[in-house]
């Protein structure tokens, strides 16, 4: 899922001051699996920025909204009936949210309430680490599902680098050596051969390096 | 902390979440021990203080309240294993927020006592009420009292 990560209010702060009628809008999907901005999120936020206004007697008005999902039209429409009720929409989705609804509402001012991450998992309670850099063609087949180019910080696809010591990366002891992840499980599945295969050089113009990445399939288009 | 507490009612108001397991014990028994308590304190009693998340501590203070408390059992001692540590790292986070907004976060705290600890409750009391009322009131503006139901 895409991951994403609360913005500091006072930088929510700062992007609000110019409006006065601001509509929280929340996504059903990621970002309330990783807890950033999910109804939860959205009600907590609005009552923390209710409290900061009373205090100063600012005539600011939050609303509450949580769609199914941000980056899909037809849950998006839901806003159109009151588009006209809210001076800004400030988005707890991630950056593909923000920016389809900003598109769907070419009038509304949108703003952003998280910082969008990376895509990851949920390795544990509050934490979320990084698992995929939607490269646009994946290798994890012949790396034993563990990806080297969202996990080794060099992307190396014949690793691992000299800076490898005790399965830990020369980032620090926080990051796992995705090489040393790699070898460990090429052994562990009885599969060191392809470790001597040397990997050819990766079609990079599947990632951001073509510039932004389309999907289309006509089977399904009407 | 930099507030602008405005004129208002001298006696501060605080909603005190209490686990029915202990804390709203320990006031039934600070009661039957006919300890005495400030009077500022809404208790209101819940199965337990893990069933109380950050929007409950931001709305009593967004209704009014001038400072919010937990209390919850002992810590190891909850009676659903960890309803009071997350209720804690709840307080903290509330806290952090009301630090962000430029509030007290001294206006929320987490107590953690037994349901035989009747003068324990007694003494954290008296402890939020005069920490809130060194504070003073909240900066938010009041809303009435609701009349009491007939």
């Amino acid at each position: 899922m895409i991951i994403a990560r609360k913005k500091p209010i006072e930088e929510i702060l700062s992007d609000i001051a110019p409006y006065d009628r601001i509509l929280i809008l929340g996504c059903n999907e990621c970002v309330t699996v990783c807890e950033a901005g999910g109804k939860k999120e959205v009600e907590v936020l609005a009552s923390a920025l209710s409290l900061y206004h009373l205090n100063r007697r600012d005539k600011k008005t939050f609303g509450e909204m949580t769609l199914e999902r941000q980056c899909d039209r037809e849950y998006l429409e839901e806003i159109r009936p009151v588009q006209d009720d809210w001076d800004a929409v400030l988005s707890l989705a991630c950056g593909v949210g923000v920016q389809f609804t900003a598109e769907t509402f070419p009038k509304l001012p949108l703003l952003p309430g998280v910082d969008t991450i990376c895509l990851g998992a949920n390795e544990d309670r509050g934490l979320w680490t990084e698992r995929c850099q939607a490269c646009g063609s994946c290798v994890l087949a012949k790396t034993a599902g563990i990806c080297p180019v969202s996990r080794c910080a060099k992307r190396l696809l014949n690793g691992p680098c000299g800076g490898s010591a005790n399965g830990k990366c020369e980032l620090g002891a926080d990051t796992n050596c995705a090489w040393q992840l790699i070898v460990d499980r090429l052994k562990a599945l009885d599969r060191m051969a392809d470790y001597e295969t040397v990997a050819p050089i990766k079609d990079w113009s599947t990632d951001r390096a073509g510039g932004p990445r389309t999907v289309t399939r006509e089977g399904i288009q009407i | 902390m930099t507030e602008n507490p405005a004129p208002g009612t001298p006696e501060p108001r605080i909603v005190a979440f209490c686990c029915k397991y202990c804390a709203y014990a320990a006031a039934d028994l600070a009661g039957s021990m006919r300890l005495s308590y400030p009077a500022d304190l809404k208790i209101i009693q819940v199965p337990c203080t893990g069933r109380i998340d950050v929007i409950h501590m931001l709305k009593a203070l967004e209704e009014g309240a001038d400072g919010v408390m937990l209390a919850g059992c002992l810590e190891g001692e909850c009676h659903f294993l960890a309803g009071n540590l997350k209720a804690k790292a709840r307080v903290g986070q509330v806290k952090k927020i009301l630090t962000e907004i430029k509030m007290d976060p001294g206006r929320v705290e987490m107590f953690n006592l037994s349901s035989a600890m009747g003068a324990r409750f007694a003494e954290i009391a008296t402890e939020m009420a005069e920490r809130i009322r060194g504070l003073g009131p909240s900066p938010v503006p009041k809303k009435p009292k609701k009349a009491a139901a007939a």
